[in-house]
């Protein structure tokens, strides 16, 4: 032991060291708890704990009506609850056999791209923030209020919306929305320019994630990557062109990818999606006729107040809808959704009654938070925190 | 669409041909297949080294207490270059061990960690067999059929402690489990259904 001692006496020895980041850190995007082992300041092994916003979704889902577990999507990816309730609303469509009217699917197509938006919003400007630029942040939630206002004025909460209902979506447009919307896609291609100005040539933003986090296309494919953060590798995949659902077969938009998988290329793909979301909407907005907003089976949709007046019939149906539900017929479908994540899935198993018999849910940050530490491997602390930011991470949906 | 569905088929009828598959079938559309356990890691092989399934999107367990192997683990594979999902089923007794396909897809390790923690269905070769949605030292396998849904323990803040203390679970009112199955859609049988079918002489 002396021996070794004076061997090495010349050289600075600094043992690695674990520090503990989050799972109170603003940088932690929520309940990250992340055990870091540093040889200096570079980190060497990162470990991420995960599971302390779990409150047992899959579970509670067991013991409620198709329609009651709407709401619980809500709650997983807060930041784009519509994209979350889209996939069960898919899924449990898929089993019951039933499509939703034409109005219904451009209604959902559009509050999908309205929901990307709101989720690259924060995205970006939380990375930026995590990064140390202030101002997108302060712009980003100016321009997301606009947006959640087209929310609550369809659904009636800025958040948890519970607007995609299996067969259609809850209520019609009010009056005078579309032309907000139509007002609002003229309007925000602008503002992702100003964003842009502040960040894309910036010389501070580009030191701090240019050729940070890079993860080459075949390792982004092995750890499950998908959406922007599998795009910005350079595979041009996206659910929405490839394995189409409702009506995005028929709308016209590009899918922008990257090249080198880093995190600058993260924040391009994002930036470059709002633009084609954008071009979505204005679509959807163009293609949309009047006509019902949901089947018109009313063992499945509800009638509406007015014929629950009038009709026995529809009284009934109301009163069975709302405490039995619909029973679903047995089969088991693993049904995918492009959410602003990346592919957010619900694997849905009916054994004929109005429960689900098992409701796994893929959430997306999960396969990109573990490989947390093949990204990290090698960088700074500080690197960590961009890398994180860039993967675009809420952990209602990685904990369920 | 005619063309579509000969692809279709050829897919269907290449997977089915590979050994270890017991069932292969078109589900709704989807590509299911039914594997035997033993089995299942050189058909994952095969599905990824000849199929191009280059990615686990999830795996996940499905609990059928009656079953006598009892749980259900789907592996859910996605093929990027083939725009190909396939659903692979295997069936697993309890605390039968499973082969890990964490060697294959790295992603596997974080899906088959939640797969222990939340049915306790053991993977033989998985590196990190921690659990990882539950709390820290939680027992039991809440997504088990017969977990209760309450839970067995629950956490409070204890004033004289200082701490927050685990205690075991106190329902101020019973759990209420509705059962709002109709008797016209959900039962099959009917009170005095045994008159009606017995033989009376």
């Amino acid at each position: 032991m002396s021996e070794l001692t004076t061997l090495t006496s010349k050289t600075v020895e600094i043992d690695n060291h674990t520090i503990n980041f989050g799972p109170q850190h603003p940088a932690a995007h929520g309940v990250l708890r992340l055990i870091l082992e540093m040889d200096g300041e570079v980190v060497e092994r990162a470990d991420p704990h995960i599971g302390l916003l779990h409150r047992g979704t899959e579970k509670l889902i067991e013991y409620k009506s198709y329609l009651q577990a709407v709401p619980y999507f809500d709650r997983l990816d807060y930041v784009s609850p519509m994209a979350c309730e889209y996939a069960f609303a898919l899924a449990t469509e898929k089993l019951l056999g039933i499509t939703a009217p034409d109005r219904a699917q451009w209604i959902r197509v559009m509050f999908a791209e309205i929901t990307r938006v709101l989720n690259h919003l924060l995205g970006v400007s939380s990375f930026a923030l995590d990064c140390g630029a202030l101002t997108p942040g302060l712009w980003g939630y100016v321009e997301r209020e606009k947006l959640l206002e087209f929310h609550e004025a369809v659904s009636g909460a800025r958040f948890h919306s519970n607007y995609f209902r299996p067969g259609g979506v809850a209520k019609d447009l009010p009056a005078g929305l579309a032309e907000d919307i139509a007002a609002w896609a003229e309007t925000f291609p602008k503002f992702i320019d100003d964003v842009e100005a502040l960040l894309t040539g910036n010389r501070i933003w580009k030191q701090r994630v240019v050729d940070i986090g890079v993860i080459p296309a075949e390792d982004a494919l092995a750890w499950g990557f998908s959406g922007p953060c599998l795009r910005a590798s350079g595979i041009a995949w996206d659910l929405r062109r490839s394995q189409p659902y409702d009506k995005y077969s028929e709308v016209d938009f590009e899918i922008p990818v990257g090249r080198h998988g880093d995190c600058y290329d993260r924040y391009l793909v994002r930036i470059a999606e709002m633009r084609e979301s954008v071009k979505i909407v204005k679509q959807c907005l163009q293609k949309m006729k009047p006509g019902p907003i949901k089947v018109q089976d009313h063992k499945i949709a509800p009638p509406t107040r007015a014929a629950m007046k009038q009709s026995m019939e529809a009284l009934i149906h109301h009163f069975k809808l709302y405490t039995e539900g619909y029973h679903v017929p047995a089969g088991a479908t693993y049904t995918v959704v492009e959410a602003p994540k990346g592919e957010f899935g619900v694997y849905l198993v009916s054994d004929g009654t109005n429960r689900p018999y098992r409701c796994k849910i893929r959430s997306t940050g999960f396969s990109h938070l573990q490989a947390l530490e093949t990204l990290a491997k090698g960088h700074m602390l500080a690197d960590t925190v961009a890398i994180i930011g860039s993967l675009d991470i809420v952990f209602g949906e990685i904990d369920r | 669409m005619a063309d579509e569905s000969i692809k279709v088929d050829t897919v269907l009828d290449a997977v089915a041909a590979l050994p270890g598959v017991m069932v292969a079938r078109r589900d709704l559309g989807e590509l299911v297949v039914e594997a035997a356990r033993g089995d299942a890691y050189a058909l994952f092989t095969r599905l990824r080294d000849e199929f191009a399934f280059a990615q686990v999107m999830d795996i996940c367990g499905v609990d059928f207490p009656e079953r006598a192997a009892r749980f259900d683990v789907i592996y859910n594979l996605l093929s990027v270059t083939r725009n190909e999902r396939v659903r692979v089923v295997v069936q697993v007794a309890d605390s039968v061990c499973l082969t890990s396909v964490s060697s294959l897809w790295p992603s596997a390790t974080w899906w088959e960690r939640e797969v222990w923690d939340l049915f306790g269905i053991p993977f033989e070769g998985l590196a990190d067999h921690r659990r990882i949605l539950t709390d820290y030292g939680f027992e039991g396998h809440p997504l088990r059929k017969d977990f209760p849904l309450t839970g067995y323990v629950e956490v409070h803040y204890d004033d004289e402690q200082k701490s927050v203390v685990y205690d075991k679970v106190k329902l101020t009112q019973e759990f209420r489990n509705f059962d709002f199955l109709s008797p016209w859609e959900g039962m099959t049988t009917l009170p005095g259904d045994e008159k009606a079918r017995g033989d009376r002489k």
